[in-house]
């Protein structure tokens, strides 16, 4: 694709403006808007598809790519509503713009959702976390990505927003295929929102690659638990990732542990579910073997972490 | 295509240019404003090679466009040292050898300021986990990690002197 033409919306408003034209295309308009930064807009016209921009750390190098598609790069870092970060009591509302550096460096995130900021810190070298963000990783719907099985398992939901109003979508039901989510012409992803886990309830998510640093996941899983005064799990959340063409909540893997103390048995039957639940593919990174196998290894392990993290918080 | 005015701070100083929207700030530094010292190496952000700060946040100059420098504060190894005086970080690297073919050298230097603004006193693990993404085909690291360590050190003793 070929960036014929660049805006940065300062509000969410102005951005769904500047979607509304471009996706209404009928009339060849410019999609200069009447903000501050009009003046770096030009000759975007009905051909012209808008690529929505947040860290760029996929976009850009897409845009390198051999298609000649003109495209409009709309820069969602200007708009202040959708690069803060609300840690409340009702929980988390994080502007999915905002960069994994800065997210991972808020006070009292680690605390609350540990699997969450271990997910977000794995994403790419420092300079790539100085860009790259959890709301970009999500819609930029890699199989792989790290944040959305850590998303899933903490049970996010998705605020989009277009000129038709607003939307929720749970995380694992906005991505519907390899690079595909349920993001229609016109919309945006306003912003992410996570209930705030109870005492008790802890999540943890852990991923595999044949490196130290700077991979992409051959297989990652996040999970969440919470148990109650008496050590037994009363619900859980296991999601996997980069074992299937989107991350999987796995409802069969859940099941195994609540009633439990999320003893060895109720543990491996939860990773043998998640296993049973992959469909995995046969790549340079492992076999779908390989993959299935480790998955069931790593459910096992991020649900030890999450159980003790969860017994740590009650 | 019609180019677009940004003005910007590079530096220090103030800065304007004129880029078209698909222009990389790395094509900017390098192509229009003749600062060559940030270097092209993979251009996909995997290298670190073009490391810069943005805001003061370390990045790869390949992943920002040069439009988003509009307004922005923008550091390069440009602004490190002085032609007179080398900045700690250049002495040590030069003592410990910690540099061949010099290709990844500015984006390194760029990355140890910024890490060592973050942390003064990393462990060798944590330097080593902060420049993951400056990635080096001669030197095998050894040296590069031992000069960030002794500059760590000898900012720290400076730092101590002062106070």
């Amino acid at each position: 694709m070929a960036v014929v033409a660049y805006n940065a919306p300062q509000s969410v408003e102005e951005a769904i403006d500047l979607l509304a034209t471009l996706s209404a295309t009928s009339a060849a308009t410019s999609a200069a808007t009447s903000s501050a930064t009009s003046a770096a807009t030009s000759l975007a016209t009905s051909t012209t598809r808008a690529r929505l921009m947040a860290g760029g750390t996929d976009l850009i190098i897409q845009t390198k790519s051999q298609s000649t598609e003109p495209v409009l790069v709309v820069d969602l870092k200007h708009i202040a509503e959708m690069m803060s970060c609300d840690l409340g009591a009702a929980g988390l509302s994080l502007g999915p713009s905002m960069c994994c550096a800065e997210f991972t460096a808020q006070a009292g995130v680690r605390d609350v959702y540990p699997g969450l900021v271990e997910a977000a810190d794995l994403i790419g070298s420092t300079q790539v976390q100085g860009r790259a963000s959890i709301g970009g990783n999500l819609c930029n719907s890699s199989p792989a990505a790290d944040t959305i099985p850590a998303l899933i398992a903490v049970g996010a939901q998705c605020l989009i927003v277009s000129a038709k109003g607003e939307r929720t979508v749970a995380v694992e039901d906005f991505v519907t295929g390899v690079g595909r989510n349920c993001l229609q012409p016109g919309e945006l992803l306003k912003r992410i929102l996570i209930h705030r886990p109870a005492a008790g309830s802890r999540d943890a998510y852990l991923r595999f690659i044949p490196r130290t640093e700077m991979d992409i996941a051959v297989a990652g899983a996040g999970v969440s638990v919470t148990l109650d005064q008496q050590g037994i799990c009363t619900a859980a959340r296991v999601a996997i990732g980069a074992v299937a063409p989107t991350a999987l909540l796995v409802a069969q893997a859940a099941a195994a542990l609540v009633g439990t103390r999320l003893d060895e048995a109720a543990v491996a039957a939860a990773g043998a579910a998640a296993a049973a639940a992959a469909s995995p593919i046969t790549d340079r990174r492992g076999t779908a073997d390989y993959r299935r196998q480790i998955v069931a290894v790593l459910v096992k392990r991020a649900t030890n972490i999450a159980k003790q993290r969860a017994q740590a918080s009650l | 295509m019609a180019k677009l005015h940004i003005s910007t701070s590079i530096n220090g100083e103030a800065t304007e240019f004129l880029c078209e929207p698909h222009a990389t700030l790395l094509d900017v530094l390098r192509n229009d404003l003749q600062l060559t010292g940030t270097k092209e190496g993979c251009g996909s952000g995997d290298c670190g090679a073009c490391s810069v700060t943005v805001d003061g946040r370390l990045t790869c100059a390949c992943l920002v466009l040069g439009v988003e420098a509009q307004g922005r504060e923008i550091g390069t190894i440009e602004g490190v040292g002085s032609s007179d005086k080398l900045s700690v970080i250049q002495e040590k690297f030069l003592e410990h050898a910690a540099l061949q073919c010099g290709i990844c050298t500015p984006g390194l230097i760029v990355s140890t300021q910024a890490l060592l603004q973050q942390n003064p006193d990393p462990s060798e693990e944590q330097a080593r986990y902060f420049l993951a993404g400056n990635l080096c085909r001669c030197t095998g690291y050894d040296k590069i990690i031992r000069a960030v360590l002794d500059a760590a050190a000898t900012l720290r003793a400076e730092q101590q002197g002062a106070a």
